[in-house]
């Protein structure tokens, strides 16, 4: 009846087998190699990687030594006299989705100031309202005039991302509502006129150069492929890094792939045709992690690194061993201390990239409104006129929102 | 160059290289990574073609049963065989990694059949017995798509915890690519050899069944003329059942090779474009046409690879969809073009 076929379909299936089992005795002998994979006699593939600070460094990549007699950094608790009409402080950022993970270290580090403020001040209670924006422009301008609108919101830690505050900046200028951004670092923002943005870190105007000459004259790299997520963040630093490491930066592999791809093998290809001994990638750590590992997988052993985006631990946790001596910079600090205590006591994690940012920022618009200024204008003009030590850093800022002084730190993946 | 278009997405659009130097150095990498992405195309590909072939609906909701069928065999590996989600790779050694392998790729083919059978008791045969427009087919396909979608991003994490919700599942890699041998230059690695012969042995049956078998006349018989194939006695209810069956097999199974290659692809929105790209190729060999599907998948695969290296990696999609709107202006009913129905007894 069917005999014919049947026998067919065994004979090809039966090929299929030798053929897969020639692929599988290929994989036999390569799998005792045990040159470059540390995990090949692990059952369980666990790293013990992590992300260590080094240095901060200023724009020439050299060492920054921290002073070790400064002030006292402000207390979100203040003298515990406060009062005032209830108040709401917003927060905006990704709290779902790939990124989600850093809006919600931004939300809990606003978080710890505002709970510790208003534990120590029962006559000023203060409320967080938190926006998620996805990390999405397109839904940050849907997010923006929902905030401006309502009428308790005083101040406004975030937006996190660049995109997200390019594309509402306008609005919150607009109505007068302090927005003090923990993390967003393109350059451009500070140059569009908005009163009201004041940035708490470096920018990528910093950092991209910062983390581009440490590479070239402390590491000492000679040839390297900076690749981009198109994203305005990643275009941002990537470019910065770019111009700074000049000739460096071999133009035949200046690659530009897109955020949210997972196969990079044409790029891999690419980088790998050049050779280079680093790898620069700007600037989120999801399509980083994956880059690396392919990178890796090709055989790729020179040094990787990226700037904030990349600074997370679900960077290592994503990447695995691929990522160990990876170098991250980062204009937000090391988070330690008696801030790191109280952060991990209450959320049970320690605190990520931002949360200290959050945290001071928060901490300095609670300082405001303790001191009467729980209007919009007033909470502006107080911003505006700042100057203290946070936490991470000294607090004050120019007229167009940038910091005073600058510091980006080092950090390795090891 | 690139400094000026921040943000300005005509301004980047003005950014596409034409790299022909990129293009030869990597030709022969390009072409055998292209093969193994275009195989993974061309499994899912033929879910679309072989319904269409059946019922003439182009049945997007196709895209979501191989998202399914990748959680199904992320649900394997992790509950069933029990490994620990984790960035580094496990070593089990050749056997027992290709048992495990074959063991999810079953659990992902019962997944995605399953869930294609589902779809088609559910979604489309009551509009069969009610004689629906074919537009009504299609807006319940997309709508289907959408549901499925959703499911995974909401429901899902609160039936299984940990499973589905707005991140990717935290990858279990069970192969660490390693190269085998190198082609005319090109290292093809263990990964892009597992896929492709897999691939091409399933496609391979896949054949031997619509042209070979007692069964496949049959499909062939409701493509062509179903009331003539009732008289002969061929019953289209189930044909239409087994249809949808092994698109859904072959869904499952380019989702573990899918999940071999990208082991971080695992969420809900993973079937969307992968669904969009082998439907393309489908229509791109020829819709209805099974070897067409085949052809479609590796030579979209191979394209779009080119298409990256030659224009830069962000036009990789653009090159796909570029491509098929080219072929269908000069040849417009794809490549190989005779739809099912009118294949060779």
């Amino acid at each position: 009846m069917r005999s014919r076929t049947v026998r067919s379909a065994i004979a090809t299936s039966a090929a299929a087998l030798a053929v897969f089992g020639v692929a599988g005795c290929s994989k036999q002998s390569t799998s005792t190699d045990t040159a470059s994979s540390a995990t090949s006699t692990a059952q369980v593939a666990e790293t013990n990687l992590k992300i260590v600070p080094q240095m901060p460094v200023d724009q020439n990549g050299a060492e920054i030594k921290l002073a070790t007699d400064a002030a006292p950094p402000a207390n979100p608790a203040g003298n515990g006299t406060a009062t005032c009409a209830p108040v709401a402080i917003a927060m905006a950022g990704p709290l779902t989705g790939a990124d989600a993970p850093f809006g919600t270290n931004v939300k809990d580090g606003a978080q710890l100031a505002i709970d510790q403020h208003n534990a120590a001040n029962p006559g000023c209670q203060v409320e967080l309202k938190a926006f998620d924006t996805e990390g999405d422009p397109q839904k940050a301008t849907a997010i923006a005039p929902q905030i401006v609108g309502d009428a308790s919101i005083v101040g406004l830690v975030g937006p996190t991302w660049s995109g997200e505050t390019k594309a509402t900046g306008a609005v919150f200028d607009q109505a007068g509502l302090a927005a003090l951004t923990p993390s967003a670092t393109n350059v451009a923002l500070a140059d569009q006129g908005w009163k009201t943005f004041f940035r708490g870190l470096s920018n990528d105007g910093v950092q991209g150069p910062s983390l581009a000459n440490y590479l070239k004259n402390v590491v000492g790299v000679k040839k390297a492929c900076v690749v981009d997520d198109s994203t305005d963040a990643g275009l941002g630093q990537a470019n910065a890094v770019r111009d700074t490491l000049g000739p460096i930066a071999d133009s035949a592999c200046n690659i530009s792939v897109k955020k949210g791809d997972k196969d990079f093998s044409a790029a891999v290809t690419q980088i790998n045709g050049q050779s280079p001994d680093l790898v620069v990638y700007a600037s989120y750590y999801t399509e980083a992690a994956l880059l690396l590992q392919q990178l890796r997988d090709s055989g790729y052993t020179g040094t990787f690194s990226g700037p904030d985006g990349l600074n997370d631990p679900q960077f290592v946790k994503s990447a695995g061993q691929a990522a160990d001596g990876a170098i991250l910079s980062c204009p937000c600090g090391p988070a330690t201390g008696a801030f790191a205590d109280e952060y991990t006591k209450k959320f049970g994690q320690a605190p990520g990239t931002y949360s200290l940012e959050a945290y001071d920022l928060a901490t300095i618009l609670l300082k405001g409104i303790d001191s009467g200024a729980v209007t919009r204008e007033a909470l502006l003009n107080y911003v505006r006129n700042y100057s203290g030590q946070g936490v991470a850093r000294m607090y004050q800022w120019t007229p167009n929102g940038e910091l005073t002084s600058n510091m980006i730190w080092i950090y390795k993946v090891q | 160059m690139i400094h000026e278009c921040l943000g300005d997405y005509a301004c980047l659009a003005g950014n596409i290289g034409f790299n022909i130097e990129n293009l030869r150095n990597g030709f022969w990498q390009l072409t055998v990574d292209g093969l193994a992405w275009g195989s993974i195309y061309a499994l899912v590909a033929v879910g679309y073609t072989l319904v269409f072939g059946v019922l003439r609906l182009i049945n997007f909701a196709h895209s979501e049963i191989f998202m399914l069928g990748m959680f199904g065999a992320y649900f394997c590996l992790d509950k069933i065989l029990g490994f620990t989600p984790s960035g580094n790779a496990y070593n089990k050694g050749v056997g027992l990694t290709v048992l495990y392998l074959g063991i999810a790729m079953l659990f992902a083919m019962l997944v995605s059949g399953t869930a294609a059978l589902g779809l088609e008791a559910i979604a489309y045969r009551p509009l069969r017995r009610r004689n629906a427009r074919p537009l009504t087919f299609l807006i319940t396909a997309i709508g289907m798509s959408f549901v499925l979608q959703e499911f995974v991003h909401f429901i899902l994490p609160q039936l299984i915890t940990g499973y589905g919700g707005s991140n990717a599942q935290q990858p279990i890699i069970l192969v660490r690519p390693r190269t085998q041998f190198h082609i005319f230059g090109a290292d093809v690695s263990n990964v892009t050899l597992v896929v492709i012969v897999a691939a091409l042995t399933l496609a391979l049956l896949a054949d031997i069944t619509i042209n070979r078998t007692k069964l496949g006349r049959g499909i062939r018989a409701v493509a062509q003329d179903p009331t003539t194939a009732t008289l002969m006695g061929v019953s289209r209810e189930r044909t239409i059942i087994t249809t949808f069956l092994i698109g859904g097999v072959l869904a499952g199974a380019a989702a573990l090779l899918f999940i071999l290659k990208v082991p971080q692809g695992i969420i809900y929105s993973g079937g969307f474009l992968l669904g969009i790209k082998a439907f393309s190729a489908a229509v791109l060999g020829g819709i209805g046409n099974l070897r067409g599907a085949l052809l479609g998948g590796l030579l979209l695969g191979i394209m779009e690879n080119y298409g990256q290296a030659l224009f830069g990696t962000q036009w990789r999609d653009v090159v796909a969809f570029v491509l098929l709107v080219l072929v269908l202006l000069i040849r417009p009913t794809g490549i190989l073009g005779e739809s099912l129905g009118k294949a060779r007894a």
